[in-house]
């Protein structure tokens, strides 16, 4: 049980896959602009990541055994058509997302945050169980430091900022602080 | 496409402009996930640079190649899969030809298949145009990548180690910046170049004002 919590708040936190491995930056810069959207966009991605966690560990365990030179691109494969079935629903289920959402929600295919999961979860050889746990405490990460980002850059946007930091230098050097500041969660697990 | 149009020079405005006017880092912003956690050392960011570029090449080929075959609806599919083939390819070949930097760079050899530019090229560039440019543009753009990430790579262990491609530049009294060598380092690095190059921009597009009032 505690391996668990250790492996949730582990890719959640101390080793959050945004701000410590880079995973998923596209969307981190791309859709950070609007706070509700981007919880929305962390959403989607958590769930994505679960069903391609668990799509992964079936692979691994019961097809890939004789095969295993194939795992990228089977890998890769159940992630293009989950994010094919995502998009289908969310159109269905609200329009108004889909629309916010826009180019970003296909482009979650190529979310490296979720091929990140599936292959981090092979290299460190964990269960379904703790696969699943892995993945969540990814997506939480994930939505955590996108919102937070959101949030920031919603205050920038109305400040006084000179015309040469705007942009993209800017937004990097907000990540950059984000991640010194998520720096600090390392020593979180040290003295246990 | 017409003939006159396969002149050398539009071929070399094609290779060109990955380099410096599109770079794909720099300018387009693209790809950065693989790039930013990799490029803590100059030896790691071009090898990074040259599987990238190599799979990029690749697929352009194929993709440029297959572009009357494949039926619009699949296309994104099918090229995620040519990419893939071909990042399996590059994954091997690391492992057997340079074991140690195989080693340090994990997973994120693996990664190369979500890195966004690839997909884009191929989507914007490759599945458009014939073979012959499709491979100049491949190739230029992966130039520009593999020289971005080398000049990442390269400030990054000049200020965090204070050594290039392993060699002490500094004498024993130089303190390493540690900060640069962890994740927010290649943020902060990443968006001072950046800085850099808008400063540039903005002075240039200001002094050609100035000429322009002036004439």
């Amino acid at each position: 049980m505690m391996d668990l919590v250790w492996i949730f708040f582990g890719a959640a936190l101390v080793n959050n896959f945004t701000l410590s491995y880079f995973l998923g930056l596209c969307p981190f810069f791309g859709v950070s602009s609007r706070l509700d959207v981007a919880v929305r966009l962390g959403l989607a991605s958590t769930f994505v990541m679960l069903i391609a966690s668990t799509g992964a560990w079936f692979l691994n365990s019961y097809v890939l055994v004789s095969a295993p030179y194939l795992r990228l691109i089977s890998f890769i494969v159940v992630i293009a058509s989950t994010v094919q079935f995502v998009e289908m629903v969310v159109k269905k289920a609200s329009p108004a997302l889909f629309q916010a959402l826009g180019i970003f929600l296909p482009l979650i295919t190529t979310n490296c945050a979720i091929l990140g999961v599936a292959l981090f979860q092979t290299n460190r050889g964990y269960g379904l169980a703790e696969g699943l746990v892995f993945a969540f405490g990814a997506g939480v990460g994930f939505t955590l430091a996108l919102s937070l980002m959101a949030g920031m850059r919603e205050e920038v946007e109305l400040s006084d900022i000179p015309s040469v930091v705007r942009g993209t230098a800017l937004n990097l050097l907000i990540a950059g602080v984000l991640s010194l500041a998520f720096m600090g969660f390392a020593g979180l697990f040290s003295g246990m | 496409m017409a003939a006159d149009e396969k002149s050398p020079d539009r071929l070399y405005q094609e290779f060109v402009k990955g380099i410096w006017k599109e770079n794909p880092i720099f300018v387009q912003v693209l790809g950065m996930c693989p790039m930013l956690a990799v490029t803590n050392t100059a030896i790691n960011a071009l090898a990074m640079g040259a599987a990238t570029a190599f799979v990029l090449i690749g697929s352009s080929f194929l993709v440029s190649l297959l572009r009357k075959f494949v039926p619009k609806e699949v296309r994104i599919s099918t090229y995620i899969v040519i990419i893939a083939t071909f990042v399996t390819a590059a994954d091997f070949l690391l492992q057997a030809t340079v074991p140690d930097i195989h080693r340090e760079l994990g997973a994120f050899i693996s990664l190369i298949v979500v890195n966004c530019l690839i997909l884009g090229r191929q989507e914007a560039f490759a599945s458009r145009n014939s073979v012959g440019y499709a491979v100049v543009d491949a190739v230029g753009m992966g130039i520009g990548f593999a020289l971005a990430l080398f000049m990442l790579g390269s400030a990054r262990e000049i200020v965090g180690f204070g050594s290039f491609f392993g060699m002490p530049l500094f004498g024993p009294n130089y303190e390493p910046w540690v900060v640069m060598i962890l994740p927010p380092g290649g943020f902060l690095m990443l968006g001072m170049i950046l800085l850099v190059m808008n400063w540039f921009q903005q002075r240039k597009s200001r002094s050609r004002e100035m000429m322009e009032k002036a004439a």
